[in-house]
């Protein structure tokens, strides 16, 4: 019953004086912001999304309760500051400047709202505050939700493209097929390294696989035991594979490490490795 | 009672495994095999897999096993066209088939035996 109360006072204030509330939010906002983010956004701009976002909370207000930002009336308001989010985030504001921008509209209208009800019930003021406060807080996390959302999606584009990218399988001769490994190896890529190439080498019906890791910066336990391990699958489908372009560094880690290679072909450059392969499919690399 | 066929093609026997492999079926090979190898005194023997898309440990073992005896035998035996889902599924089970030849596909694997069996 309260909060009816409050939705509605809070509404008129905005209604009567959305002019000056929207000169005052601005004033607010030019106030807090710093150097950097005033270079952000231009002055019409700023403005423009004020007067949107007040237009919108008045609908809002108007249609749904004050507490309930999941109710359908809110979804445009919401759908504004998730776009608005994006765009901020696409422009290089922080979360907390983005989130600002929603929670500096508090001080203008509990300004207002308290002008308007001036020696009126106190405790009706308090409890409009404090509703009002809430729904801003909400809204505001709400933008800041979205900016991580926004953030992840593209990290995880990014690893997906960066997977792709990473494991291309060349064919360097009539059965013979090279594939360099560039970046650190994990388990999930290991995983799409091995199925790509052991796809290859029976789409290709190559009897050699070249693994070249020039490009991979250091080697754990757990790399060598992925090698191995692709090493071990060409070996079952019937084709060699040799490692090439292990590095100084790398070998003695190896060794260190105290992984056993066992009979894996191991060759220092990639060039080595073709030699060899060459030489295994009876061609003469002097001649080739 | 189904059984997976035995090819006989000079002195060497032809494997191909056409229908899903469960484990009696996969007894029933190995002893069919070892049985066939000393009868026809056959010197090679050609496993072509291609068709099997999946492996259990159970499998994986038969096929090593199958290897191991009709190497036993002096019969010299390839298996071919494991595919890739196999070859990692085998791998990650820790089973590497050491002592098994392998090839690619059913020519090169005969290849490999004709060269085995000039040596």
């Amino acid at each position: 019953m309260r909060m009816a109360v409050s939705t509605n006072r809070i509404l008129k204030v905005m209604e009567s004086s959305q002019i000056q509330l929207l000169a005052d939010w601005v004033k607010a906002l030019r106030g807090t912001a710093t150097a950097r983010s005033s270079s952000l956004i231009s002055d019409p701009e700023l403005q423009a999304q004020c007067q949107e976002l007040i237009t919108l909370l008045s609908t809002a207000l108007r249609n749904a309760r004050l507490d309930a930002i999941d109710d359908p009336a809110w979804e445009p308001t919401r759908e504004y500051l998730a776009g608005l989010s994006r765009s901020r985030g696409r422009q290089g504001f922080s979360p907390t400047e983005t989130a600002m921008f929603v929670l500096s509209l508090k001080e203008p209208l509990f300004a207002h709202l308290r002008r308007a009800f001036a020696g009126d019930n106190e405790v009706q003021l308090l409890l409009d505050v404090w509703e009002l406060g809430k729904l801003l807080d909400m809204l505001a996390l709400y933008t800041t939700e979205v900016h991580q959302q926004a953030r992840e999606e593209v990290i995880r584009r990014q690893t997906e493209e960066m997977l792709e990218l990473s494991t291309p399988v060349i064919r360097l001769w009539d059965g013979i097929l090279a594939m360099p490994l560039i970046g650190t190896l994990d388990s999930s890529r290991t995983q799409v390294v091995m199925e790509s190439l052991l796809e290859q080498i029976v789409a290709t019906r190559s009897p050699i696989a070249i693994l070249d890791i020039t490009g991979v910066p250091t080697v754990d336990t757990l790399t060598a035991q992925h090698l191995l391990k692709t090493v071990a699958a060409t070996r079952l489908m019937g084709a060699e594979c040799i490692i090439s372009g292990i590095r100084p560094q790398i070998a003695q880690t190896i060794v260190h490490l105290g992984v056993e290679l066992g009979d894996v072909i191991t060759k220092a450059s990639l060039a080595d490795a073709f030699r060899l392969a060459l030489k295994k499919l009876g061609h003469n690399p002097a001649q080739a | 009672m189904e059984r997976i066929p035995i090819l006989r093609m000079g002195d060497t026997l032809l494997v191909t495994v056409q229908v899903d492999m469960h484990d009696q079926l996969a007894v029933r090979l190995l002893d069919d095999l070892t049985e066939m190898i000393t009868k026809a005194r056959a010197r090679g023997v050609l496993i072509d897999i291609s068709a099997l898309d999946m492996v259990d440990s159970f499998i994986g073992r038969m096929i090593g096993d199958v290897a191991a005896t009709s190497r036993i035998l002096d019969a010299t035996t390839v298996v071919c066209g494991i595919q890739p889902a196999v070859a990692i599924t085998l791998v990650e089970l820790g089973m590497s088939l050491a002592g098994v030849r392998t090839a690619l596909d059913v020519e090169k694997g005969m290849e490999l035996l004709r060269a085995a069996a000039q040596d």
